[in-house]
């Protein structure tokens, strides 16, 4: 996917001007957290298995190439082959390349991120293959020609008119005068279309919210039950994750799957999860002949034993974005690329470059809502000042702003300097400021502050000079 | 992030009557230039509540803009600076989550891979506490002498909440005031867009999260808006002072907790006059 992060500040002022967004970002706001905030009432060690979950993927991390291997064992010994790629270009090679050996014309596609990060549409289009997304979501903003705005909920900047809007543009073999009012009659209308293309599939490509070593097994969570059909019903199941998705044990993916659908939606489980270990056996009803799984890096193994290795806890439960006052003003889009919110202010960094995503950790307030919300505990303020660091010590935050605070460090490091400035500043502001009724309409260089909001004005002296003038008058005394 | 001194409650010392602890007050840039009333509630509480303040003169800022710039360089040598002038006393009180979340929380952190500072940061941070904290966890005080005639509301500010666990201890002690009445704002926990420098290199995005927090605050129909941050209060009391002048409504009136709760409430409300 192309990136457009570089632009954040330009694609937040359009997201700001977009009614349709504001109103589908209104939604969002009130309903995710308490949903959350709900199920997680009532279970009372969710606590205790936030703390597991971060030990079960700390573990993982610092044993990754161990495990790793011990999932492609058993993934071979299911009857199915792994596949390593290093690099997105790698990774479309190697699922066109399946498509070509199958003779594939279209490919079904259950929900993932990385099929995302590696623009798999585009490329297999390209190639004369079809890619058909079946997740409710993604296949809206397929038609609509639009990237996911959200890890979970793709078309969560749309409103229930505009997907009206579009299937009656996409949908022209249906009656013109068909009543889609209530959502119910959209998602009916959705899986009437996909029905017919689930059994036409040649191929399945998923994601996997999990793989499980010991097993060799993918795991996906859907509540749409889309992720079954797309990787029961053709010949082939192409597994696409990314390599950190590993765990040890289905008991250890029990525990992280108590804890991503009470983030992510706010739901005990989600409606569908899905386990796959290798392809269809002779005592199986139904299932894939051939299972593959394609294990992408694109630069995750570089952030391992890096101050970003605690990113690869991340279980793309989306509680981070559902939960931040950034994401919730501007929407995903804005960040430019596959991950946006809190977790793609240091995922997209990590993945395309900090010179690529400049905007994109500096875009916080540093509240620290994500990460109190995080089911995996990543300290994501902390990583995303850490890029901070590395953007100050390339110089590439604008000048204006590393003028500014060298001068204020200078100041802040010759304190009777310092006072004197502020002593001024408080009895100059601070007379102009009651002759403007106690705060500043405009101010020349606090525009930025200004163009929408009053600056309140100094009382008038610093503390410091009453301060030490009453300390002065005490001893006297 | 759990609220640190629930298990650290081992370090509440007891003092003996004789002698007070002595207090270094950490008075923030924001306050020193914009709002020394502050500064001199949050004396007025310290003593009152038996402590001994002292105010160094060489203090400046705690380092937070630098730190958060990405400049570890310019914030470590403003930490150690600061770590000098205050390691003397037995507290560090500071009328704000925001900068003593930066001494308290992030002082160990930016000096922990230097020897010579590591122990000194570490030991001046778990001295180190948020002005209506300290009153309540340290001082066990419960109820405070003051009068404010009106309703009021609550914005929690973020460092304070989640690096510093300040929730209830302002709601407790607010209602001892007499003549308050304190109507919960919804969303209370949800940042007003300040985020220090954000505000200025995002300010749209800032603008439309502080338009959010004015619009609640409104509907709740109180009169006041409270919190214990001068950023944040400065940031909701702009944004609410334009709104007003923009529809013609009568003002909220802004203040610091700090205020009210000293009974320190003679100077106009944050931005705005005597009148």
């Amino acid at each position: 996917m192309e990136s457009t992060s570089h632009t954040f500040k330009d694609n937040a002022h359009d997201a700001l001007g977009n009614a349709h967004l504001q109103s589908a970002l209104d939604k969002m706001r009130a309903g995710f957290p308490q949903r959350r905030l709900d199920a997680i009432g009532k279970l009372p060690e969710f606590e205790d298995l936030r703390e597991q979950g971060r030990e079960i993927k700390n573990h993982v991390l610092e044993n990754l190439d161990w495990y790793l291997e011990r999932y492609e064992r058993n993934v071979i010994a299911a009857g199915g082959h792994v596949h390593w790629a290093r690099t997105p270009e790698e990774a479309r090679q190697i699922i066109l390349d399946l498509c070509r050996k199958l003779g594939a014309k279209t490919v079904t596609k259950g929900k993932t991120m990385i099929a995302e990060e590696i623009a798999l549409n585009d490329f297999l289009e390209e190639n004369g293959v079809i890619p058909i997304e079946t997740d409710l979501g993604e296949y809206i903003i397929q038609l609509r020609h639009e990237p996911p705005s959200h890890i979970i909920a793709p078309a969560i900047h749309l409103t229930k008119g505009q997907v009206e809007e579009t299937f009656r543009e996409v949908h022209t073999n249906l009656p013109a005068d068909r009543n889609l009012e209530e959502p119910r009659s959209l998602v009916a209308e959705a899986r009437t279309m996909l029905r017919e293309k689930f059994l036409k599939a040649d191929v399945g490509v998923t994601g996997a919210n999990f793989l499980i070593a010991e097993t060799g097994s993918s795991v996906i969570v859907t509540n749409e039950g889309n992720g079954d059909l797309t990787q029961l019903l053709p010949r082939a199941h192409i597994v696409l994750a990314s390599l950190e998705k590993i765990v040890p044990t289905l008991e250890d993916a029990s525990a992280l799957l108590r804890l991503l659908a009470r983030s992510a939606t706010g739901q005990d489980m989600s409606v569908y999860t899905t386990f796959s270990t290798g392809p269809r056996r002779a005592e199986d009803p139904d299932g894939p002949g051939e299972y593959h799984v394609v294990l992408l890096d694109n630069g995750r193994t570089g952030m391992l034993g890096s101050e970003f290795q605690e990113m690869l806890r991340c279980i793309r439960c989306g509680a981070c974005m559902n939960h931040c006052p950034v994401y919730g003003a501007v929407g995903g889009h804005a960040y430019g690329w596959v991950y946006p919110g809190p977790m793609g202010a240091v995922l997209t960094p990590s993945l395309i470059g900090i010179e690529n995503a400049k905007h994109l950790p500096n875009a916080s307030t540093f509240c620290g809502k994500c990460e109190s919300v995080c089911p995996m505990k990543i300290p994501l303020p902390k990583m995303m000042r850490h890029y901070r660091e590395r953007e100050w010590q390339k110089k590439l935050s604008p000048a204006t702003q590393r003028f500014g605070l060298k001068l204020w460090a200078f100041l802040a490091l010759r304190p009777p300097l310092y006072h004197f400035f502020y002593a001024i500043a408080a009895q100059v502001l601070g007379l102009l400021g009651r002759r403007t009724g106690g705060s500043f309409y405009n101010l020349p260089l606090a525009g930025a502050w200004t163009a929408t909001r009053d600056l309140p004005a100094p009382q008038g002296r610093s503390f410091q000079e009453q301060w030490h003038q009453r300390q002065k008058q005490k001893k006297a005394a | 992030m759990t609220p640190k001194f629930e298990s650290e409650s081992s370090r509440l010392v007891t003092d003996s009557p004789v002698s007070k602890p002595r207090v270094g007050l950490f008075v923030t840039c924001l306050v020193d230039l914009f709002r020394p009333s502050v500064g001199f509630a949050a004396v007025k509480l310290l003593e009152e509540a038996g402590c001994e303040v002292e105010v160094p003169g060489l203090q400046t800022c705690c380092g937070q803009p630098a730190f958060n710039s990405g400049d570890r360089a310019d914030a470590a040598t403003i930490a150690q600076r600061t770590i000098v002038l205050f390691e003397g006393f037995d507290y560090v009180v500071v009328p704000s989550g925001s900068c003593g979340g930066m001494i308290r929380e992030h002082y160990p952190e930016l000096l922990a891979g230097d020897p010579a500072w590591a122990e000194r940061a570490r030991t001046l941070a778990g001295r180190t506490w948020e002005l209506i904290s300290f009153l309540y966890d340290v001082r066990g005080l419960r109820q405070v002498k003051a009068r404010y005639d009106g309703t009021i509301t609550y914005h929690d500010s973020c460092s304070g909440l989640r690096e510093l666990g300040v929730k209830q201890q302002p709601r407790t002690l607010l209602a001892s005031v007499q003549g308050t009445k304190l109507k919960e704002l919804p969303g209370a926990e949800t940042c007003c867009g300040f985020g220090g420098t954000f505000c200025v290199k995002y300010p749209e995005i800032s603008d439309k999260m502080v338009e959010g927090k004015a619009e609640d605050i409104l509907a709740t129909g109180a009169d006041t808006l409270l919190a214990g941050d001068l950023g944040c209060l400065m940031n909701m009391a702009g944004k609410l002072k334009r709104m007003h002048s923009e529809r013609g409504t009568r003002a909220t009136r802004v203040r610091h907790v700090a205020e009210v709760l000293a009974d320190m409430t003679g100077e106009p409300p944050i931005g705005e006059t005597g009148q």
